[in-house]
Parts: structure tokens; sequence; C-alpha cells
């Protein structure tokens, strides 16, 4: 191969690796936050995310639907759960979020209507097996039959899209730690969701955060539970294997 | 559901001073933000916080739309003798929310 | 140098302007709510003295949000029957009411301290008065920067 060409190569070759943040250097958003809104996660007093918590504690052990049941009524602790979402559910024959895991138990175990995406119950049902995780890493399940959606989620992470042109990647891979608009710019792991989200001054989900990511980079935006995003999450969720949960967390 | 939470020391030693954090549930509308139509969206806050020790007013607050959503309130009082602590928070369309909390002081 | 890309993506996260700042551009904005603040100053002291002192405000000089700022006010004060903090308030320059809170204390509380969050709509002075037993009044001020996260929702949920 001639001098040139291996050069050419190599800067190929290194180009696509310089994407990927190395394992050690990965950093939760929580250290890229002020002290001052660190403190207000620490403090299960302070951290409004545990209204939330405490809602979800009481929707848990309240009997609903025509099936007259309550969650507690199958489930003792669900630690390690959210460590371990978006899993595959064999019913649907694809990866699927917590939100939509506790919705699929409500519609077939409770028989009982799905909770709206981002409603206050359903926000409060995951905040309260989140936090049962705290302090667990982050482990999705992938194998052969979830590689093609994490194929998938890492193709959308990395493509350019919108008016902007822009990819997460080029943000979250190549630039973080550098300013937008004032801001810190993250690696963007989802170790705290759902979220008490200053922004929004409420709790949210990860797939309302990604939902005003792409809307901020002047993309078609998905929709909430849409393949799409579900695959987008898992692959965030993957990248951020092995790095601590800390829901409910607070993020500005 | 709940709307409040409070956090006070379970017990305490006779004139020691306690801390209290307590968080309520509310969005606090300010009366400023618009719809996407255009539309003011009504002030809709919790107007005043209390702290009772067994009956006695032991700190009040007068809160406006520039505090933040969920209100956080933390504030010391002296743990004077065992008994309850009533929180109470009142706001704009009939908002009134209770709480209490018990206080072993020795 | 900012690069055209920075510069696009910076142009549109300034774009997000919320709903409320638009329809409050008066051409006499400032001086309409340092006006305001004055008079909420008046409203709380009548022709007192107000002096710098006594009183310790708190707030982070950077903020990551300007929707909820973790505010607190300490005063130096024996909190006795005698000589005791009556009252702490909190003014703004900048937000549309000058009025952030307003604490009523007294001997019970032990010691003259209060911790909220609140909200800061720019870059701005907070000032804490508090009211003496005697009827005396002290303060203190913070300045804050306040920014505009980036990837805003705006009429997005």
């Amino acid at each position: 191969m001639s001098p040139r060409l291996l050069l050419l190569a190599f800067f190929v070759v290194a180009r696509a690796w310089a994407g990927e943040i190395a394992p050690e250097q990965r950093r939760s958003g929580y250290e890229m936050m002020s002290r001052e809104t660190q403190k207000i996660q620490d403090d299960d007093a302070t951290n409004p995310g545990m209204l939330w918590v405490l809602d979800g504690e009481a929707l848990w052990k309240r009997k609903a639907g025509a099936a007259d049941r309550a969650c507690a009524d199958c489930h003792q602790s669900m630690r390690g759960v959210a460590a371990r979402y978006p899993a595959f559910d064999p019913a649907r024959g694809r990866p699927v979020t917590l939100e939509q895991r506790i919705n699929s138990c409500r519609v077939d175990h409770q028989k009982a209507p799905p909770l709206p995406y981002e409603s206050k119950e359903l926000l409060a049902l995951s905040a309260y097996v989140a936090r049962q995780s705290r302090g667990l890493p982050i482990e999705p399940k992938i194998e052969a039959r979830t590689k093609p959606f994490l194929d998938s989620g890492r193709e959308a992470f990395h493509r350019r899209q919108g008016q902007l042109n822009l990819s997460c990647s080029q943000c979250h891979d190549d630039n973080w730690g550098k300013k937008l608009a004032g801001s810190v710019i993250p690696q963007a792991h989802p170790t705290g969701y759902p979220i008490y989200r200053l922004e929004w001054q409420n709790l949210g989900s990860l797939g309302r955060r990604l939902r005003n990511c792409v809307f901020g980079i002047r993309a078609q935006v998905p929709e909430l539970g849409s393949d799409e995003l579900v695959d987008l999450e898992l692959y965030l969720m993957w990248r951020a294997r092995g790095m601590k949960i800390e829901a409910p967390g607070v993020r500005p | 559901m709940a709307r409040a939470v409070v956090t006070v020391p379970p017990r305490a030693k006779r004139g020691e001073i306690v801390e209290i954090k307590t968080l309520a549930q509310h969005a606090m509308e300010t009366g400023f933000r618009r719809t996407q139509t255009g539309e003011l969206i009504p002030r809709d806050i919790i107007r005043s916080f209390s702290c009772s020790y067994n009956g006695v007013e032991v700190c009040r607050v007068e809160l406006h739309p520039a505090i933040a959503a969920n209100p956080l309130i933390a504030f010391t009082t002296v743990a004077t003798e065992s008994g309850t602590l009533q929180f109470r928070w009142v706001g704009d369309n009939g908002y009134t929310v209770t709480e209490i909390a018990p206080i072993k002081v020795e | 140098m900012t690069t055209r890309r920075e510069f696009l993506v910076l142009a549109a996260a300034s774009a997000a302007i919320p709903q409320a700042a638009k329809a409050q551009l008066d051409p006499n904005l400032a001086a309409n709510r340092k006006a305001a603040f004055r008079a909420a100053l008046k409203q709380i002291v009548g022709d007192s003295p107000v002096r710098a002192g006594r009183v310790k405000l708190t707030l982070p000089p950077l903020i990551d949000n300007g929707n909820s700022v973790p505010l607190s006010v300490s005063v130096e004060s024996p909190m006795s029957e005698a000589d005791h903090v009556k009252a702490i308030h909190v003014l703004t320059e900048k937000n549309p009411l000058p009025d952030v809170v307003g604490v009523v204390l007294g001997p019970r509380a032990g010691r003259a301290s209060f911790a909220t969050r609140v909200r800061l709509a720019d870059t701005q002075t907070v000032t804490a008065i508090a009211q003496m037993s005697d009827g005396s009044f002290w303060s203190d001020a913070a300045e804050v920067v306040v920014t505009l996260s980036a990837c805003l929702e705006e009429g997005l949920i």
C-alpha cells in the first residue's frame, strides 16, 4: 500500500474511533451541573422528584382496573428492574421502555386503560420503580434479538439530521464539556431518568428529553413511544452501561 | 397522593434548634406565561405557608410567583416540647394542604 | 472565532424566546421594573433607612437554570425575645414582579435562617431585607448571572 493511502486509511479509521467516548472518560450529567443543583438531587428532602416517587408508591399499592389488582399484588421489590430497560418484550417482538412495560402490565394484568405518556401517574410509577435501582449499574441486555434495535439506535445517534444537519454524536461525543448558549454540553447519559428538569419544572421521561433535543436541532421530532425513539433510548442506555442510576435525577 | 413532604428530625434535645425542610407539589403558575395561541395562562400559586408547633405559629411565609415550582421551604425552630408540628399551604383556586409530623423532645 | 456552525446553533437556541418575554417588550421595561422594586422596598421599610450588613443572602453566582435557583438567607441575631428578626423579605429588580418571598419569624425560630428556590428572569441583583424587633432594617444583595438553556422545547411536550 502506498504511504499516502496508508495515511488516508489511518485517518478514516481514527475518525471513526474519535466518535465514541472512552469508557473511563464517561461522566454523568450530574458532574456537569453546579454544586447547588447537585445538592438539590442529593437530598431526598429537597429533591422534587421524591414527590413523584411517593405518589408512585401510593399508586403501586392501589387496586386498579377490571381485575381489581394492585402492582403490589404481583410484584415485590423492583430493585434492578429500571437498570435493564429498555428490555425485550416477546409479545411485541421488540424492546420496550419501562413506561411501556408499566402500561402493558396495566392493560394485560390489571385490565385497566394505559396511562398517557408523561402523565403524572405514569411518571410517578416509573419514578417509584427507577428509584429502587438507585446506585445500581445500567445494564440493558444486548443479545441476538436486541442487537438489531441497538444498531438502529446507534445509527440514529450518529446520523446528521434536521435543518442544522447535526448528529447527536457531534455534540455529545465530540464536544461534551464545551458550552452551547451558556450551558455545558453533557455527554448525554440517561443516568437519572425520570428526571426533574429545572427547565420543565416537572418530572419527565427520557423520551420527552430526547424530543426536546431533536426539536432543538430543528429535526423531525419522533412521537413518544415510537420505535425510533425507543431504539435510541436503548442505544443510550447501552452507551452508559456500567454507569450508576441516580433516579430521580435533577437536571438543569 | 403525596401533595407535600416534610422532613423533621423525629427526636431532639430540649432547646436544640432543628432544621425543617418541606416540599409541596405545585406548578406555581406565574400568570405571565402564554399559550401557543397567545392567551395568558392565569396565575395559580401557593400564596402562604405556615408551621404551627403544638398550636403556636412558629413560621409564616408569603409566597409570590417568583417562587419556583414544587416549592421548597426550609427553616429552623427550637425544640421546646414533644408534640405535633402542623404545616399548612394555602393557595389560589381553593388549594389547601395540611401535613403533620410528630416531634419527640427529651 | 465563532464558526458558521456555532453561529447557526446559537441563533437557533436564542430564537426560542419565551412567549411571555415577547409579550412584555415594553420600551421602558428596565426603568419600570426598577421603579416597581423601589415601590416594593418602600412598602416594606417606609421611610426608615436600610443598612447593609448582618444579613447574608446566598445565591449561586452562575446558575444552571433561572427557573429554579436555590436561595438562602441568614441574619446575625440572638433571636431572643428582646432582640430578634421579625421578618425577612427578598426582592428583585428585573423580574416581572419585585416581591419574591416574605418570611415572618420570631424567637421560636432559634436561628434567623430560611431557604427556598426562586425564579430569576434575567441576570440581576437580588436583595434581602431583614426587619428587626427594634424597628431597624438591614440588607444584603447578591448578583446572579442567568443563562438560557440550550435545546428548549417551546411548543412541545
